[in-house]
């Protein structure tokens, strides 16, 4: 999920052009790089100037807006154009919202992940519906022969102080002629209409009804319908198979192999295709493959992670280095250490992987898909399947789910070289044993942590080290072990804690299974084993663990007033009942700042969790409600994460198969949680979608020792038997 | 190849399908409804709920060759304009996320209220825990049967 927005920068050219029969579009130009606000009038220049027209009103007073990233369940459908239409004075009922599908005028940001959708658009976006709403208001004057600040924007009109009033629509022709304005003036927060609030989205009706389409939903004329067989030892080689009796499957029409592509992995698959799902699917398990495992047979958990405590001996290398930590730890007289571990665990979206592929005469090639990454679908496809340019569509639609799995195109890859063999369309579905098979998955993190106190119990050396597979080195073939590696040492040197001592070190092990991005990342894990540890310190130190954490921050920063604002809310300093115990950890990361505090009760042999109280810092928030309704849904994903089986090897392939034994929390297991927000406004904004991910694990189990004494060291636990 | 008639949302349909075919593929991809949706194919996440004489059933583990003439009724025929009480509830407190699980958790809803129009908390664990959301809806789920229970 760390698709950066580096090329943000090059979004900051303002320009207009008259469409012909297309009314007033507005865009963003990835051409030139001379500042924020710089215009031009594009008339009749619109290819040259390689627009990204994100909005488009037509004479009859239709407007639409363009999204550009994908909703994934994140709220984007509505907090993306929300920030057009703002501006632009016009409520979302208004608008027709249609999703980009990687088109080069949408420019480089069509994707969803690092929790980037709203902070990297909202000031951009924001000015393209200023832009546009200021060209109407000259023409309005204009026409009506009156000064500009005598109209105003309202509803999809241009309003005069006399009463005249003019539809958007109405203007749209004049508006095009119009040099855009230089520098378009944004609204002032306090006259907001939609951002900050609590506005409705547009995408709730449709899935309350059944009506709105996902990726599996779609069908075009003449499609057939395939299902995949994958080797379930990962890393195993296709020798042969016989197809005689899953030909004989009523419906069945054809067998071919395929590549399942993911990172630097290249996977051998035979795909039964029929004129039903469920005949390809019955033929699918017709099928006798002969696999060469290559050894991978061999392959188990337990090995593994014993071969990851056993790296840990290791120095490995330094990711961070500040003070001297090592002659401080040797000589400190309080001192401590201990060794934390957390699971493989899948994504497990409940809509399974699909994608609809229909290659045409001529090379081209149309794709269907619940995918997170439409602009790299665009990029890498034209390449890998040699597409002219403007011969490759793609079609986005709602993903039932993304938490990082559909940042891969593993599956598309599969759709499109079966459509490519086969020259009709095909529809690809994965079955939930596909899915949880053949992963990709999160990875394991173990982490070997030191700290030392001074007599006084304040923290005055601190080391996380972390021993882990990459994200990386599953990415790309060249890796370098040997370098810092920032996707497996996530947040880790970011806390604002105030210790002089510090040095965090990295200890790659390699490993063959493809392991990708999860919704926060390493974080998820390596928050985990940072938070407690932080608590096994204030424990050390003899310190309450939300004053010792306070006590680390005596300068002002957004992390002290995360864990002020869980004092606060949580009634900290509030007795609790007899029984019970509080925990608190906050993470702050590439996404953004978080922080739980959670109360639990012993119950049995276990725990019953009691309370949750969540805090998220965002700066600036587009809907309260989305970003409350993420964190809750973050709670949930990161309560699995720690209770649940998690995902484990044993013979070369994954021993789960399906939600029965890869389970997620259910309905009755999850008590509610209090999200509070922090939206102090201002220029920084952080992400939404997982900072309430990483500190959730850790506020619970610190929770637990609190109530019990048992410290947990090693995720996923038992909450039944702690 | 059997042909069967079926019931679904009030109108008949004949399909020429294998009479192990999960009623679940049957309405998707012959009847051509799609919002009782694909999740585990064991009945253990709930997508494909629906409703078999008002009965909520899960449809990709109940072989079309059982149906008979029993009601089906799926998500496209809670109501006609998105206005059941689940429907008004679902909206007004914005419980779906990426939605995908929503038909199934209504469909689940919607049986639970007919039953038991006023539902306690542990009414409510018992009639929706076969309802998989991996977006975390839950807490938003209840207080949407509640509120529900309320505008009926």
């Amino acid at each position: 999920m760390e698709k950066t927005a580096s090329n943000i920068n090059r979004r900051n050219f303002i320009k207009l052009s008259g469409i012909t029969g297309a009314g007033l579009m507005i865009g963003l130009s990835l051409k030139g790089n001379n500042g924020v606000g710089q215009v031009a009038n594009l008339s009749g220049e619109l290819p040259a100037f390689n627009l990204t027209p994100f909005v488009i009103i037509e004479k009859s007073g239709a407007i639409t807006i363009f999204n550009t990233s994908p909703e994934i369940g994140q709220g984007v459908f509505q907090s993306i154009p929300a920030l057009i239409a703002e501006e632009l004075e016009v409520s979302l009922d208004q608008v027709t919202i249609k999703q980009t599908g990687g088109e080069k005028q949408f420019g480089p940001m069509q994707f969803a992940g690092g929790s980037m959708s709203v902070r990297s658009n909202y000031t951009n976006l924001r000015k393209v519906g200023a832009s546009a709403k200021e060209m109407l208001l000259t023409a309005a004057s204009q026409q009506w022969n009156v000064p500009v600040t005598e109209c105003r924007a309202e509803g999809g009109k241009i309003l005069h102080s006399s009463g005249k009033s003019a539809g958007y629509g109405e203007l749209v022709e004049a508006a095009s002629k119009l040099e855009v304005p230089k520098s378009p003036k944004l609204k002032d927060p306090a006259d907001f209409k939609l951002l900050g609030k609590n506005i409705l989205r547009p995408d709730i009706p449709l899935k309350s009804s059944g009506k709105a389409i996902f990726g599996i939903d779609i069908s075009v004329p003449n499609m057939v319908y395939a299902s995949v067989a994958h080797c379930p030892v990962f890393g195993s080689k296709l020798v042969s198979f016989d197809d005689t009796a899953a030909k004989k499957v009523k419906g069945v029409t054809r067998v071919e192999t395929c590549e399942r592509i993911i990172g630097k992995y290249k996977y051998p698959a035979v795909a039964v295709i029929a004129d039903n799902y469920w005949a390809a699917l019955q033929g699918r398990k017709a099928l006798a493959i002969k696999w060469d495992h290559q050894g991978n047979e061999t392959f188990n958990s337990k090995t593994y992670e014993q071969r990851l405590r056993n790296l840990s001996k290791k120095e490995g290398v330094v990711a961070h280095n500040q003070g001297d930590f090592d002659a401080t730890f040797k000589a400190a007289p309080l001192k401590l250490e201990a060794f934390y571990e957390t699971p493989v665990v899948s994504h497990s979206p409940i809509e399974p992987m699909n994608c609809v592929a229909s290659w045409m005469e001529g090379s081209k090639l149309e794709i269907w898909a619940s995918t997170q990454v439409p602009g790299d679908i665009v990029d890498s496809f034209s390449k890998a399947y040699n597409v002219p340019d403007g011969n490759l569509k793609v079609n986005v639609l709602f993903n039932g789910g993304g938490f990082g799995r559909r940042l891969y195109n593993d599956y598309i890859h599969e759709a499109v070289q079966l459509t490519k063999k086969i020259g009709q369309p095909v529809k690809l579905i994965w079955t939930r044993e596909d899915d949880t098979q053949n992963g990709p998955f999160r990875p394991m993190t173990f982490s070997a942590m030191k700290g030392a106190l001074s007599a006084d119990g304040k923290a005055i050396a601190f080391q996380h080290k972390v021993i882990a597979p990459s994200l990386d080195a599953s990415e790309k073939e060249n890796y370098d072990p040997n370098k810092p590696d920032g996707t497996m040492t996530e947040g880790i040197s970011e806390q604002k804690y105030e210790i002089a001592n510090m040095k965090n070190l990295y200890v790659y092990a390699d490993s063959h299974i493809p392991y990708v991005a999860w919704r926060a990342v390493t974080s998820t894990t390596l928050a985990f084993a940072h938070e407690c540890f932080i608590d096994e310190m204030a424990v050390k130190a003899k310190k309450d663990p939300m004053a010792f954490r306070l006590g680390m921050l005596t300068k002002e920063s957004d992390t002290k007033n995360v864990l002020q604002k869980l004092k606060e809310v949580s009634n900290w300093d509030k007795p609790l009942p007899a029984g019970w115990g509080k925990g608190v950890a906050q993470y702050e990361f590439f996404a953004g700042l978080g922080g739980y505090v959670v109360m639990v009760s012993k119950k049995g042999t276990g725990v019953k969790i009691e309370k949750i109280y969540a805090v998220i810092d965002l700066g600036t928030v587009v809907n309260p409600d989305t970003v409350k309704a993420q964190v809750e849904g973050a709670a949930v994903m990161a309560l699995t994460a720690a209770i649940k089986s998690g995902i484990t090897f044993d013979k070369g392939q994954t021993v789960q198969t399906n939600y029965h034994n890869n389970q997620l929390v259910r309905f009755n297991e999850m008590p509610p949680v209090d999200v509070h927000i922090l939206a102090n406004g201002g220029s920084t904004i952080k992400g939404a979608g997982e900072p309430g991910l990483p500190p959730f694990a850790p506020a619970l189990c610190n929770a637990i020792f609190a109530a019990t004494g048992k410290r947990i060291r090693r995720l996923p636990f038992d909450i039944n038997k702690v | 190849m059997a042909i069967y008639e079926i019931n679904i949302n009030s109108k008949s349909y004949k399909v020429d399908v294998e009479p192990s075919m999960p009623l679940l593929w049957v309405i998707r991809d012959f009847v051509g409804l799609t919002g009782t949706k694909f999740g585990c194919g064991i009945a253990q996440c709930g997508a494909c709920t629906v409703h078999l004489d008002g009965t909520p059933i899960r449809s990709c583990s109940f072989p079309v060759s059982a149906v008979g003439a029993k009601k089906i009724t799926t998500i496209e025929g809670v109501s006609a304009n998105v206005d059941h009480a689940i429907q008004k509830a679902w909206i007004e407190l914005q419980v779906p996320q990426c939605g995908y699980c929503q038909s199934g958790q209504i469909m689940s809803a919607v049986a639970l209220l007919k039953a038991k129009p006023k539902p306690t908390d542990a009414d409510i664990d018992i009639a929706m825990q076969g309802n998989l959301c991996r977006c975390g809806t839950y807490q938003r789920i209840r207080s949407a049967i509640h509120r529900a229970a309320e505008l009926i």
